[in-house]
């Protein structure tokens, strides 16, 4: 990759970081490996990603989650992570916003990237961190029927059972 | 030339075309040598299960290449690959709809046995909640494997079929089947506190 073509990073000292911690206070940022992150707090989150969207990240990558259950140095319990990039730029940055029990709940992104309605759906589906303002907020991969988010680390692999939940067809049945 | 002992003369003779057998036989010659399979592939076993219905391996030559897709027009169904707890009651479903007599294959290690995803989601043995004639081993099988599986399948047609179905009655066929027995499970088994065995014991009783 030529200097012309290659994506110019983000530094804790670009302009959207500056921007954004005018608008929001002190923001803790870290690059590792020319990859540039931000934490936002969870109330301000929406403030936060509107604003970065504004300053030209455009593109939802991805919303994914963490559960830092028992984690060493985690603060809190669930780290949330969207993915943004700039499509006129190519910059790509990782917002991070964390939430803890008993309520882990942040506000929906849908709004800003329609992107967001699925990513979100699977992410309350496996963690069960609840998005407010969400227009359909319903499991996205388990049945409908389950209780339980199965990504958080204190749900057993195995399962409680739900995977031996149905009746038993014999031949009698047809 | 056959020849039975019977009638007014206590010999009857018959032509050579005709031969003398059981309807049951009959029955079963005709079902084992034109299986229709539903292909209920959800994962890489369902790659083989279409390899075997090609031309390399050709299953036409055992008369179950006719592969259909609706339940209704078939009677072997071959569950080939992982089935998870969201696609379960769909198969459940698909078995239900499908016409007697019917028999099913589970292909490969995660059918039987729910195989590497011991996990909450997937259902750990098909034969947990469905009736199952035949195991096929392998992750995934070759389609050599599924052919004997089917051989065998037509054996066992052939050997204990019969034309009204009476076969699929016994406490044996009702019984829940399982692959895998886990170990807590297996010494809690007792035909006299299963109650799927003690309701055929009690209805075979009643009509001797």
């Amino acid at each position: 990759m030529d200097e012309s073509t290659a994506p110019a990073e983000p530094s804790p000292s670009d302009p959207a970081l500056d921007a954004l911690a005018a608008a929001l206070g002190p923001i803790e940022s870290s690059t590792f490996r020319g990859q540039t992150r931000v934490v936002i707090d969870a109330e301000r989150s929406m403030e936060g990603l509107r604003l970065l969207k504004e300053l030209g990240f455009d593109l939802l990558v991805d919303v994914s989650c963490v559960d830092y259950l028992e984690y060493k140095g985690a603060k809190h319990r669930y780290g949330l992570v969207y993915l943004l990039a700039a499509t006129a730029t190519n910059r790509r940055l990782t917002v991070r916003v964390f939430v803890d029990d008993p309520d882990p709940t942040v506000q929906s992104v849908v709004p800003l990237w329609r992107a967001a309605n699925w990513l979100e759906r699977e992410v309350w589906d496996l963690f069960g961190i609840r998005f407010t303002g969400h227009p359909d907020l319903r499991r996205l991969v388990m049945p409908e029927a389950f209780t339980a988010h199965p990504l958080r680390k204190d749900y057993p692999l195995q399962g409680r059972g739900e995977r031996h939940n149905f009746p038993v067809l014999t031949r009698d049945d047809g | 030339m056959a020849v039975i002992t019977g009638g007014s003369t206590g010999k009857l003779e018959l032509p050579e075309n005709v031969f003398v057998s059981k309807l049951d036989e009959l029955a079963n010659w005709c079902r084992k040598n034109s299986l229709w399979p539903m292909p209920f592939a959800t994962a890489c076993c369902g790659i083989e299960l279409m390899a075997t219905g090609a031309s390399k391996h050709d299953l036409a030559r055992f008369g179950a290449e006719v592969f259909r897709f609706s339940p209704r027009q078939c009677d072997l169904m071959i569950v080939a690959g992982r089935v998870v707890m969201k696609m379960l009651p769909v198969l459940q479903r698909i078995w239900l709809q499908m016409h007697e007599p019917k028999w099913c294959i589970s292909m490969g290690a995660c059918a039987s046995t729910g195989g590497v995803f011991d996990t909450y989601a997937v259902v750990q043995g098909i034969d947990r909640f469905i009736p199952v004639d035949m195991y096929v081993p392998g992750c995934p099988p070759r389609p050599e494997q599924l052919i004997q599986a089917i051989i065998d399948l037509q054996d066992k047609i052939q050997r204990e079929g019969t034309i009204t179905g009476r076969e699929f009655d016994t406490a044996e066929r009702q019984r829940r089947k399982r692959a895998l027995v886990e170990a807590s499970e297996l010494l809690t088994i007792d035909a006299s506190r299963n109650p799927v065995i003690q309701r055929e014991l009690s209805q075979t009783a009643g009509r001797n």
